[in-house]
């Protein structure tokens, strides 16, 4: 199928907002690949780094909303170590997880009730916090 | 000649290793009419020619062989020093016992050995038949044509004459100025073309030295380096510039409206007009093509128009006005004559030539300009609207083998980020797409200039060819792919400029078989040699600069201009023009006039003496390429020292050799 690219999505607001919260500017990025070729999580995603920010330049919501990479993002910063424009990827993918976290049930994530109080002893807080973050509904 | 000296190189162990150089000496001592023999490490070092030197003046020799390397390598060093001493240079030969000797028998020593006597024993054969020679002088006539009035034509020009020479500029447009003209706002600094154009195009003009010939072409060439005949045909402008005030009456009245070739056929003109709509400087002409005046067909009275001539105050007008021819002799010609863009009607599946809204990039070009048919406005050609989207297309016929021209065109990605630019600039909340398979920026602040255009404004750069774009409602919708999403995609456009693929000026073809310059499969101008002979073309005196020679931007037109300037200076350095004298000679008595090897020359130095009707060889153009000599069926032409006589004596001491062994 056809994707439709439009200046109403190039300049819409979704990726307006993603630019803001990030404060990233999509369009440095000249789509080397120098970000997916280092990013240790590539295996697990279904959009390569370079790919999201490529559907943010042409305005693709929909796309990135849905796609897996966001939370597969170990936020290890090695792409912004290694991109050649200075492009923070992992401030877009964490702007991602914002944005869908506002958006959807605030009930989506783990509750500390559900858990013991013995294994709340044992469990990492790291793993906790991040619990918080992602166990969405996907 | 009897006292001949042999002279034989060791080139360190290339030759020696293989050829027993001792062995060489003396079988070579023993030959026919030599009187000196001797081997030396590096012959044609300091103390090497020294050597040489020597030896000729101690032992009168008047006969010289070097066997070393490739003549190629030491001709004219061995040559120059005997000279030095004495000797005519064209009495010493080279017998290559390198490359055809050492070298492809390294590992057998006896046979290097004997085949370099014999190689030896056929070059002093040679030598012996050879004439004394003299240099040829060729008289220089210091004046310069210039072919082609763009940018690299007047570049070549003031540099020229700044230095002190007459030149003549011979422009078929009614302007100097070319595309340049044509085009707002430079990359990678954005600078305004206009004014830059304008400040050369008055040097130009107030030139004591550059006479500028518009409307004109070259009607016929004769002559060679030094001493060009060109004869020039001059459209008539039908208006007298001298009495004309610029007032403008005759457009108003003028019936005729066709479009506007300096605007890409974005405004319209009479058949009177002004070349450069928007450039006050240039004075009225009539394009005899359009004039109802010239047509068939007469107006509603009866009368052939001359509505012009009746509005002229100044009676300036003079419909009676004819084309003219005139000579200019000059000693070099630069052929300047740039491109014509590729027609966008080429390319169908973008609609181009066909639908109002797909425009080629110089149409985008014309909208920019502040003088131009929309006051510098971005508006679309079909409704005036500001359009909101645009897709660039690059590589517009350019980059297809299959279909249409299979070179990069060079400037284009350049010119398009500068347009897309410049249009967001000018519409801020609009949005520019560029289709591209690779962006080249090669050169200084190129790449910056692109990356800024991609950080500031935003530019949507789409990597892949389009497919088609066609109009939907009062749009446009560009069919295209991304390969970086991987994703098909389907764009609404409001104006797509296509960045189309430069190609020759039309005529050249024709104009470099006058100059008898060679053209490339593509129809560019071909230079000598792309690395060392970049601006030199396959005539001597004819040197070559900007998009006639291929397609390129115009630091790199103006560099290549000045290079045929100083190319030019160079050779007006001297007095006279010297030529070698190895050159083809014809046999009076023998040639038949069957005219045969004036076909063949590659050079044109073959001319028919029409009053003797035989074949005579220009001197000045000769190469002594041979050509000639095995075309001609009566054995007419022989090459000077280089005859057939010499040549099978040569082969009859290595096939006698041969039958011994
Ligand atoms: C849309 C577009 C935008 C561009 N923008 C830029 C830019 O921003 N910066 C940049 O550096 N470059 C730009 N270029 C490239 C630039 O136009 C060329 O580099 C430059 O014009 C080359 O100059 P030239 O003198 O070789 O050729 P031309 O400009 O084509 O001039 C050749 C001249 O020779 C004349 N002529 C041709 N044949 C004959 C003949 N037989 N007899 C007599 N006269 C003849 C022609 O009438 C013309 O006046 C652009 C090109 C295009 C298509
Ligand atoms: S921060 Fe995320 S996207 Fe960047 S390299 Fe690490 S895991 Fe990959
Ligand atoms: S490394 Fe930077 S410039 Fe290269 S693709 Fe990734 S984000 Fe873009
Ligand atoms: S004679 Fe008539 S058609 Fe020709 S230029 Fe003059 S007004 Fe125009
Ligand atoms: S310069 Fe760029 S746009 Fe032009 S043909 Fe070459 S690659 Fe294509």
């Amino acid at each position: 199928m056809k994707t439709v690219v439009s200046r109403d999505q190039v300049q819409g607001d979704f990726v307006k907002k993603v630019a803001e919260i990030s404060g990233e500017n999509f369009f440095n990025c000249y789509q080397c690949g120098n970000c997916s070729a280092g990013c240790p999580s590539v295996n697990e995603m279904d959009l390569l780094p370079s790919q999201v920010v490529r559907y943010l330049q042409l305005g693709l919501a929909e796309e990135v909303r849905n796609c897996k990479s966001m939370w597969v993002c170990a936020a290890c910063m090695m792409c912004q170590a290694r991109c050649p424009k200075g492009v923070d990827i992992s401030k877009i993918m964490e702007a991602l997880r914002v944005l869908q976290l506002r958006e959807v049930d605030a009930k989506a994530h783990i509750d500390v009730t559900d858990f013991s109080e013995d294994y709340l002893e044992r469990a990492p807080q790291i793993a906790m916090i991040s619990g918080y973050r992602k166990f969405l509904p996907l | 000649m009897k006292k001949l000296g042999v002279f034989v190189c060791w080139c360190g162990s290339n030759i020696a290793s293989s050829v027993d150089v001792e062995q060489v000496v003396v079988q070579a001592a023993k030959l026919d009419g030599v009187v000196h023999a001797e081997h030396y490490m590096y012959m044609c070092s300091d103390p090497g020619q020294q050597k040489v030197k020597d030896a000729i003046k101690e032992k009168g020799l008047d006969g010289v062989v070097v066997a070393c390397c490739s003549p190629r390598m030491h001709e004219n060093t061995f040559r120059k020093a005997a000279g030095l001493v004495g000797l005519n240079p064209f009495l010493l030969e080279i017998a290559n016992i390198r490359e055809q000797c050492s070298w492809v028998h390294a590992n057998n020593k006896p046979v290097a050995t004997a085949k370099a006597v014999s190689i030896i024993e056929a070059t002093l054969d040679k030598v012996k038949q050879n004439l004394p020679l003299e240099t040829i002088t060729i008289p220089l006539n210091k004046r310069v044509c210039v072919v082609g009035g763009g940018i690299a034509g007047i570049m070549s020009a003031l540099d020229l004459a700044d230095a002190g020479y007459e030149v003549v500029i011979i422009e078929k447009e009614p302007a100097i100025g070319g595309h340049v003209a044509q085009i707002s706002t430079t990359f990678p600094y954005f600078q305004k073309l206009p004014e830059l154009l304008q400040k050369k195009i008055d040097e130009v003009n107030a030139h004591p030295r550059i006479t500028v010939y518009l409307s004109s072409e070259v009607d016929e060439l004769e002559g060679y380096v030094g001493n060009f005949k060109v004869t020039i045909r001059t459209r008539p402008a039908f208006v007298d510039h001298d009495k004309c005030t610029g007032c403008g009456k005759c457009f108003e009245v003028c019936p005729v409206s066709v479009p506007d070739e300096f605007n890409r056929g974005l405004s319209q003109r009479g058949a009177i007009f002004r070349y450069n709509q928007g450039s006050e400087h240039q004075l009225p002409i009539i394009n005899r093509d359009d004039c109802l005046h010239f047509s068939d067909g007469e107006q509603e009275n009866g009368e052939k128009c001359q509505l012009c001539v009746d509005a002229c105050a100044e009676q300036a007008i003079d419909l009676g006005a004819i084309r003219s021819l005139q000579e200019e002799l000059v000693g070099a010609i630069v052929m300047a004559t740039g491109y014509d863009v590729y027609s966008p009607a080429n390319l169908p599946e973008y609609g181009g030539g066909r639908l109002p809204d797909v425009i080629d990039g110089l149409a985008f070009e014309r909208l920019l300009d502040p003088k131009g048919p929309t006051g510098g406005r971005i508006v679309r050609p079909s409704d005036g609207r500001v359009p909101k989207s645009v897709v660039f297309i690059q590589c517009a016929g350019s980059r297809d083998p299959e279909r249409h021209k299979a070179y990069c065109s060079r400037a284009c990605c350049m010119y398009t980020a500068k347009q897309a630019r410049l249009y967001k600039r000018q519409v801020d909340d609009g949005t520019a797409y560029i289709s591209y398979m690779d962006i080249r920026s090669d050169s200084r602040d190129f790449e910056e200039f692109v990356q800024q255009g991609m950080e500031e404004e935003n530019l949507v750069y789409i990597r892949g060819r389009v497919a088609k774009v066609f109009p939907e409602g009062d749009v446009l919708k560009v069919f295209t792919a991304d390969t970086l999403s991987g994703r098909q995609l389907e764009i609404e456009a409001d104006l797509v400029v296509l960045a189309m693929a430069m190609e020759p000026k039309s005529g050249v073809r024709e104009l470099a078989k006058k100059m008898n310059v060679t053209i490339d499969g593509d129809g560019f101008l071909s230079e000598t040699h792309i690395k060392l002979y970049p601006v030199e073309s396959s005539t001597k005196g004819v040197y070559l600069a900007g998009c006639g020679q291929s397609p390129k931007d115009i630091t790199d037109t103006v560099s290549q201009a000045l290079a045929t300037s100083g190319k030019i200076q160079t050779m007006f350095s001297n007095e006279t023009l010297i030529a070698d004298p190895l050159i083809a000679e014809v046999k009076e008595d023998v040639c038949s006039g069957c005219g045969i090897c004036i076909d063949i020359c590659p050079y044109g130095a073959r001319i028919m003496d029409d009053f003797k009707r035989i074949s005579m060889v220009n001197q000045a153009v000769c190469q002594g390429c041979g050509a000639c000599i095995a075309a001609c069926p009566n054995k007419a032409c022989e090459l000077i020292n280089s005859t057939s006589r010499q040549f099978i004596r040569m082969v009859d001491d290595f096939s006698h050799k041969a039958q011994m062994a």
